[in-house]
């Protein structure tokens, strides 16, 4: 008997939701075996794991801390990648737009009435991710440069610019030289809604169920789908292919700079050290674990965020390595990718006659 | 579609009402007083105790308070916690578990200790290398600068480029301080010496340690001593065939003889100490800010390498030091512009040493 992969006509629905689950489960016994070698119980591993992340109120509103910016990141890189348009660079995007609130947050308020200063802050902070996405998005449409290289090398240009300005001239002339600038004025803070977790949560909830409606439920989503598919086809059918890739990519930009609005206004109300913590990078993650759907991002994220916090509990409670963290974090994607095949793939069993005739057909 | 938007709400409603529900849970018990439950003490590391550098010597501190108290103080640490609000998360789970007392072991943990302290009045704080307090949050450091100045006087002597690297973490007053204090010793016997800065931004990459000490031996530089947090400078200067101070850890264990001599820690001191305190219930808010005479920090064991009138000339400045007759930063000091700082017979405040942001004449680099 031998079997071969046969591409499927349709994408199978049940494959869809069933994979996921599946691969998860397959990441958590790959994982198991890992933490055994390593001498530690799988299940009470796990359950520290869980506990940790969603055993208290507390522990709850800390995951939902990383979730956050997860989901505004993931949605993001989700859209982008619906064009196949490859945008690893959510990191600086989110940076960017986390320089750019700070600029709002610490530099406006002199002038600007105080009720508008949170719609600023986020507004000018949208446009900052916009921008940052804007220049690969303009790059590749225009001249075909590839976005990879692009996006990737301008997260190190926003990284490397926020920390000159924390540095440097932004620094806290009260803070003994030490980097980082000084407190938002309270009116610049994302308000709370539980523990650290801010009204990002509500954005973030509501941009993805915009995002699902604007792809599944307008013209403009239908075309981007179109192009997405097939840039030829959509040219044919009289679809303004590049402007719409830089319009989407622009609120690709947009999503995750909503990100770095949400971590500098609501977390730590001031730009410093430690902004993003790589949410940029985990959001592809997010993102293919979602499989580009917007209403699964905020779940997947959830998730994600619920294994970072968890992942601390390896150390705390079971003293392993911290890097064992970040291996469970990678455990996770390989199974979510090779699960992706059958979604598209299906297992067809081959009698040897098939295979002779195949055979035959080949020579 | 319809279908997929409606289990979205469902999902989303059921995890609305499992956070409810967790959230009305009631607290745990709190633990009846056991007179034989072992004090919790707990470190948060920023980087790795194998990193044989910073985190190595505060483990080696938390050792000794285990070997001090055996089975009356439990233990814990959790490494590569970054700096920022990921901290506040993870000292809140410690304060949370039911640690007693929670040494936070780098600058940028002080706003979330300073945040999570707030809300456990009853947990002790003790934040290494920062300047806020609480009634129950504590500082401390040590006057490193002390024994980097001697080894100044080292690497002066023996820098036949007058050339030495530094790769220094960040420009922030404690790295500064570092290396105005090595700058200082190195040109106090020998004033042609140019100390040359590169900024890795990094308190833990080896890698960026690394290449920062490579590019220094590049532009001319015989001895390499650093501010970071591994011995990867001093192996890269060893690989060229060149000398070293090391830091934190006596690196020369690790690297060879050509790690001349290396300013360590030596927290056991002050571990034992506290949590003893923490212990007995005498525990008190303060800033501890010691040096070579209370034993906090050290001057390692000289590699064979260095010569003995060297040997000699470190013992007298530091007899100086110890016995207080003198300190590192007494005038006349200029600046790296030639600006006079600090007036003849002076003596620099521990005010302005926290606050250090400008470098000494002798110091090739810049304070961003």
């Amino acid at each position: 008997m031998i079997f071969a992969f046969e591409k499927r006509k349709t994408v199978s629905r049940t494959a869809i939701v069933v994979v996921p689950f599946v691969s998860f489960l397959a990441s958590l016994f790959l994982t198991g075996i890992l933490l055994a070698a390593f001498g530690a119980n799988p299940l009470t591993t796990f359950g520290a794991m869980f506990k940790g992340a969603f055993g208290s109120g507390r522990a709850l509103t800390e995951t939902l801390v990383k979730a956050i910016p997860l989901m505004l990141t993931g949605l993001g890189v989700a859209l982008a990648f619906k064009l196949k348009f490859w945008n690893i660079g959510a990191e600086g995007q989110l940076t960017l737009a986390g320089v750019a609130a700070t600029w709002v947050a610490l530099y406006w308020s002199p002038w600007l009435p105080s009720p508008l200063l949170l719609p600023a802050v986020v507004l000018v902070g949208c446009a900052a991710g916009a921008l940052w996405a804007g220049v690969p998005a303009l790059l590749k449409t225009g001249l075909k440069v590839d976005e990879t290289l692009v996006t990737l090398m301008l997260n190190y240009v926003a990284i490397l610019f926020s920390e000159f300005l924390y540095y440097g001239p932004w620094r806290d002339p009260k803070g003994f030289g030490f980097p980082g600038t000084q407190p938002f004025p309270k009116a610049a803070w994302f308000p709370r809604i539980a523990g650290r977790a801010h009204i990002g949560l509500y954005i973030a909830i509501a941009a993805a169920l915009i995002l699902w409606i604007v792809l599944n439920r307008t013209r403009w989503g239908f075309e981007l789908k179109v192009i997405g598919n097939s840039p030829k086809a959509a040219r044919y059918q009289g679809i303004a292919v590049e402007r719409n890739i830089v319009l989407a990519v622009l609120l690709s930009g947009a999503l995750c700079g909503l990100a770095g609005v949400g971590e500098v206004a609501g977390i730590s109300r001031r730009l410093q050290q430690g902004l993003s913590l790589g949410y940029g990078y985990t959001a592809i993650i997010v993102a293919w674990m979602a499989q580009l759907n917007p209403l699964a991002i905020p779940f997947v994220a959830v998730l994600m965020g619920g294994l970072l916090v968890g992942g601390d509990q390896v150390q705390m409670v079971m003293g392993l390595p911290s890097s064992m963290g970040l291996l469970m974090q990678g455990m996770m994607l390989f199974p979510m990718l090779a699960g992706s095949l059958f979604t598209e793939y299906r297992i067809k069993r081959v009698g040897s006659q098939a295979v002779r005739e195949s055979k035959i057909g080949a020579a | 579609m319809k279908k997929t938007l409606s289990v979205f709400c469902v999902l989303l409603a059921a995890l609305a009402v499992i956070g409810c529900a967790k959230k009305e849970a009631p607290a745990p018990a709190p633990a009846a007083a056991a007179v034989v439950a072992p004090y919790k003490v707990a470190f948060v590391y920023i980087g790795v105790p194998g990193d044989l550098g910073w985190t190595h010597e505060h483990d080696t501190g938390r050792l000794a308070v285990e070997a001090a108290f055996g089975d009356k103080v439990k233990t814990a640490y959790i490494e590569n916690v970054p700096e920022g609000p990921d901290a506040t998360r993870i000292i809140r789970q410690y304060a949370q578990d039911g640690y007693d007392m929670i040494f936070a072991t780098s600058f940028g943990y002080m706003d979330p200790m300073v945040e999570v302290a707030s809300e456990f009045p009853k947990v002790k704080f003790v934040h290494c290398s920062g300047y806020k307090t609480a009634e129950n949050m504590s500082t401390y450091f040590g006057r490193i600068y002390q024994a980097r100045y001697l080894s100044g006087i080292v690497a002066g002597k023996m820098t036949k480029t007058n050339i030495i690297g530094y790769p220094g973490a960040f420009p922030i007053p404690e790295v500064v301080r570092g290396i105005n204090a090595f700058t200082l010793g190195a040109r106090s016997v020998n004033p042609k010496v140019q100390v040359r800065v590169v900024w890795t931004n990094t308190w833990y990459d080896p890698v960026k340690e690394r290449e920062a000490a490579v590019a220094l031996l590049d532009a001319g530089a015989d001895i390499i001593t650093q501010h970071q947090d591994t011995v990867e400078p001093q192996k890269a200067a060893q690989e060229r065939g060149k000398l070293s101070i090391g830091y934190d850890s006596d690196m020369r264990k690790f690297v060879g003889d050509t790690v001349l001599t290396s300013p360590v820690w030596n927290w056991g001191v002050y571990y034992v100490d506290t949590v003893r305190k923490g212990m007995d219930g005498t525990w008190k808010s303060d800033q501890y800010w010691e040096g070579l005479s209370a034993d906090v920090v050290r001057l390692a064991d000289f590699s064979p390498l260095v010569p003995q009138d060297v040997k000699d000339l470190v013992s007298v400045q530091k007899q100086k030091i110890v016995g207080g007759t003198w300190d590192v930063f007494t005038g006349p000091i200029k600046d790296n512009t030639g600006k006079l700082r600090v007036n003849d017979g002076a003596k620099m405040s521990d005010g302005e040493l926290l606050g250090f942001d400008w470098l000494v004449e002798g110091v090739v680099g810049k304070v961003q």
